[in-house]
């Protein structure tokens, strides 16, 4: 698989430097982002026009099977992969839990976008930020781009900003809103997932194990898993058959996994890039991981500790069988800076995924010594 | 990546042409990115220099580059007002993650969440700085106002904190710990110290909290049993604001009128501190086991073990005892609360042929006329009658080894 060269010639890159010196116009090219092509298109992962997200050679589409909630935004995620010595794509390296280990050069796209109206989704998208994960020698780097008014191009812009929205949801209603693009430092604060490295929270084995609609060069589509297609392409080594796999459910989809199966995903992708026992919530002891069984680290009658106003008078961070005395989902439903969870990415309620976070605690046993 | 590489020196040339004096940042029409890109570029070990006047943020603020200083003109002069803050911006105003950071002479008024917070680094200095909820004391304001947690070497001096709904000064899960000459008033609490190694507090005024200084170690963290506090020559007045915390914080349970609590932690020593007029009790030291609430965490300590109160002067206080402890003593023994009060609760599993070994025991002497009561809930806990005592007698000594002072070394200005 020939990959594309990869971006900028020094020379152009020297220039946008100098040029973000001089201007630092919407945050882009000073310091450690100098560096950096101050324009999405510079990094050549799309071919035709931009806002097309028509991937180039050697980059793949993928999706995954529970995702973080962004105010109702599409995401549209990309990555590719460096080439080898001998020209061959350098594989990353299978790992059961946790994100694939990609080799150093890899880029990671994620492009936010809104449809027109939410009951045509694949009409009328129109993007507003490109999230890049750039894996350097000395790690990943987070850098984001807003599409400009015109939508032929995205600038780099570190400060983030708001950008205001506008679409017409499921229901037919219309919604206005104040999205907010994460700054450079946000990045790291949901991707430092082990309190120390910034590495990608989405492509892991089980979120990776689904079938997704591939586009090949002729035009025809394909629906093939994920993971065995980076196998058969030589994305990924050391995967067994995707069969043999992990798999994560699909949140909002009940054959897909039971409650407590969809509740502790969407639990471990919407929050436990924190709340985990190295992340930067760690230091309130709420651990919401998948895959452990400790009550008191998920919150069952665990108290707070620094949440202040964000207990909202309750006094657990779950009570089971008690939705509406947990901390949990009364930090879910909230959009107030000093209550809200997560803390960043969101300015809207996820109104269906705290539908089925209540009906995990609505389920959950008492404990036995209640 | 390779382009990269190949660019490194072209790359740098344009860096050093980019290298600036540190230029005072000035308020204007994006205060926001104005200061986050500063925040975000800056070199290792820039100082970012803020003029006077008021910064409007509508954003949280975040710092990932090390040795960075944030210097204002003063806590009167350079405000950082979060009036404006818009959800999924983050939960507090100022938020640093990188080691040696420092923020001195500025305010941080109205933050939704908590003032400025500091995470799981080496080194913080808060020096000269207010953080201020404006409206005064109230439920919906943001918890704490310094925020140093699982940091490592700090340092708060002379800063001021008023209307944080939990803690004025927080610190917690950290090591090497000075907290002086700083003010704090009309807070839920106005200096706690929690689940924390190391910490000298001395020359604070906390006055009209609900709680003026807690020393607590809290179960179901990851770092645990603080302990080797030196709490010294500090004013702790009238705190007997009526509880504003919402409901399930730790804090929410502090009854109004409370001077000074120890609880849980280990090894402290107070001394020489004026703690008067305190309403509910001028000083107590109990166990986490006799708030009664639940926790499930096999490696946390309740008990709270070698304690040295000496020296203090106690004015007034105790005269409307009020919460759980003061109903206990007011079935057992009835009358104000007087100036230390123990709950009496020791670890049955550390007796040596039924005494406290002298390394762990409650010491209390040279206080003046200070009075005390020992409600004895231990024996309550385990099914027994309660012996309500004050007699000092048991209590005279030091403690065999006190808290060692703090030593911040040279990073944080050498303190104390």
């Amino acid at each position: 698989m020939a990959l594309r060269s990869a971006p900028p010639a020094a020379l152009a890159l020297a220039a946008l430097a100098l040029a973000g010196c001089a201007a630092g116009e919407g945050g882009s090219g000073q310091g450690p982002f100098a560096r950096y092509p101050a324009k999405l298109s510079t990094w050549g992962l799309f071919t035709g026009e931009l806002a097309s997200h028509i991937p180039a050679a050697g980059v793949e589409p993928y999706g995954l099977n529970t995702a973080l909630f962004s105010d109702y935004a599409l995401k549209f995620r990309f990555v590719r992969l460096p080439e080898g010595p001998g020209g061959d794509v350098r594989p990353a390296l299978y790992r059961e839990e946790g994100p694939f280990e990609f080799p150093v050069g890899t880029v990671i796209s994620k492009t936010f976008a809104y449809p027109a109206d939410f009951r045509v989704p694949e009409e009328g998208l129109q993007p507003l930020e490109t999230r890049l994960l750039v894996h350097e020698e000395d790690g990943w780097v987070g850098l984001p781009y807003i599409w400009n008014a015109e939508l032929t191009d995205a600038d780099l812009a570190i400060v983030g900003g708001p950008l205001e929205v506008s679409w017409i949801d499921a229901e037919g209603a219309r919604i206005e809103h104040t999205y907010r693009v994460p700054n450079a430092n946000q990045c790291k604060t949901c991707h430092r997932t082990d309190g120390e490295r910034v590495l990608p929270i989405g492509p892991q084995a089980a979120q990776l194990n689904r079938n997704f609609v591939f586009t090949e060069a002729d035009g025809s589509t394909l629906s093939e898993n994920q993971l065995e297609r980076w196998r058969r392409t030589g994305f990924l080594e050391g995967a067994p058959p995707a069969a043999e796999a992990p798999r994560a459910p699909v949140w909002n989809a009940g054959r897909t996994g039971s409650v407590d199966e969809r509740a502790r995903t969407w639990l471990d992708i919407n929050c436990a890039h924190c709340h985990n026992l190295k992340g930067s919530g760690r230091t309130s002891g709420l651990d919401l991981r998948k895959g452990h069984r400790n009550r008191t680290r998920l919150g069952v009658y665990k108290h707070p500790v620094a949440a202040g106003q964000g207990t909202g008078d309750r006094l657990y961070g779950v009570v089971p069988g008690k939705p509406d005395e947990s901390i949990l989902v009364y930090r879910m439903e909230s959009t107030h800076p000093g209550i809200m969870m997560p803390e960043l990415g969101r300015g809207l309620v996820d109104v269906e995924s705290v539908a089925l976070i209540r009906q995990w605690i609505l389920e959950m046993e008492p404990r036995p010594e209640a | 990546m390779k382009q990269h590489t190949l660019c490194t020196a072209v790359c740098l040339l344009a860096l050093s042409a980019c290298a600036k004096e540190d230029a005072t940042l000035r308020p204007g029409d994006n205060d926001h990115r104005t200061l986050q890109e500063a925040l975000l570029t800056a070199e290792p070990g820039a100082v970012i220099e803020l003029a006077a006047g008021r910064f409007e943020l509508d954003a949280t603020l975040s710092l990932d580059v090390e040795g960075v200083t944030v210097r204002g003109q003063g806590m009167d002069e350079t405000i950082l007002d979060f009036s404006s803050q818009a959800p999924g911006t983050g939960g507090e105003g100022l938020l640093a993650t990188a080691d040696d950071f420092t923020v001195e002479d500025l305010a941080v008024e109205n933050t939704r969440g908590d003032g400025i917070k500091v995470e799981g680094t080496t080194g913080a200095a808060f020096r000269s700085v207010r953080v201020e909820w404006t409206n005064g004391p109230d439920t919906n304001n943001g918890a704490y106002g310094l925020y140093p947690v699982q940091v490592t070497n700090v340092l708060i001096e002379d800063s001021r904190v008023r209307g944080a709904s939990d803690a004025g000064i927080y610190v917690g899960q950290s090591a090497n710990v000075v907290v002086r000459r700083n003010e704090v008033w009309e807070n839920v609490a106005g200096i706690e110290i929690e689940n924390t190694t190391g910490a000298d507090v001395y020359g604070n005024r906390a006055h009209g909290n609900t709680g003026g200084l807690l020393v607590f170690s809290l179960p179901e963290l990851p770092v645990k049993d603080g302990r080797d506090a030196r709490v010294y020559d500090n004013d702790i007045t009238d705190n007997n604001l009526p509880n504003f915390g919402k409901e399930g914080a730790i804090v929410s349970t502090i009854p109004a009128g409370s001077g000074i609590i120890v609880m849980a932690s280990d090894n402290v020593e107070l001394f020489e501190n004026r703690i008067h007029h305190n309403q509910n009790s001028n000083l107590a030291v109990i166990s986490y086991l006799s708030t009664g609430r639940t926790y499930n965490d096999p490696g946390y300590d309740p008990y709270t073990e070698g304690v040295y109160i000496h020296d203090n002067e106690f004015v007034g206080g105790g005269e409307g005892p009020n919460g759980d402890f003061a109903d206990a003593f007011v079935a057992l023994a009835g009358g104000a609360f007087p100036d230390i009060v123990w709950d009496g609760v020791s670890n049955p599993d550390k007796l040596v042929e039924g005494e406290v070994p002298a390394d762990l025991r409650l010491y209390i002497e040279n206080n003046g006329d200070a009075d005390f009561v020992n409600l004895d809930l231990g024996s309550v806990f385990t099914g027994g009658e309660p012996k309500v005592s004050t007699d000092l007698a048991a209590h005279q000594g030091s403690l065999p080894a006190v808290p060692q002072p703090v030593d911040l070394g040279a990073a944080t200005g050498g303190a104390p």
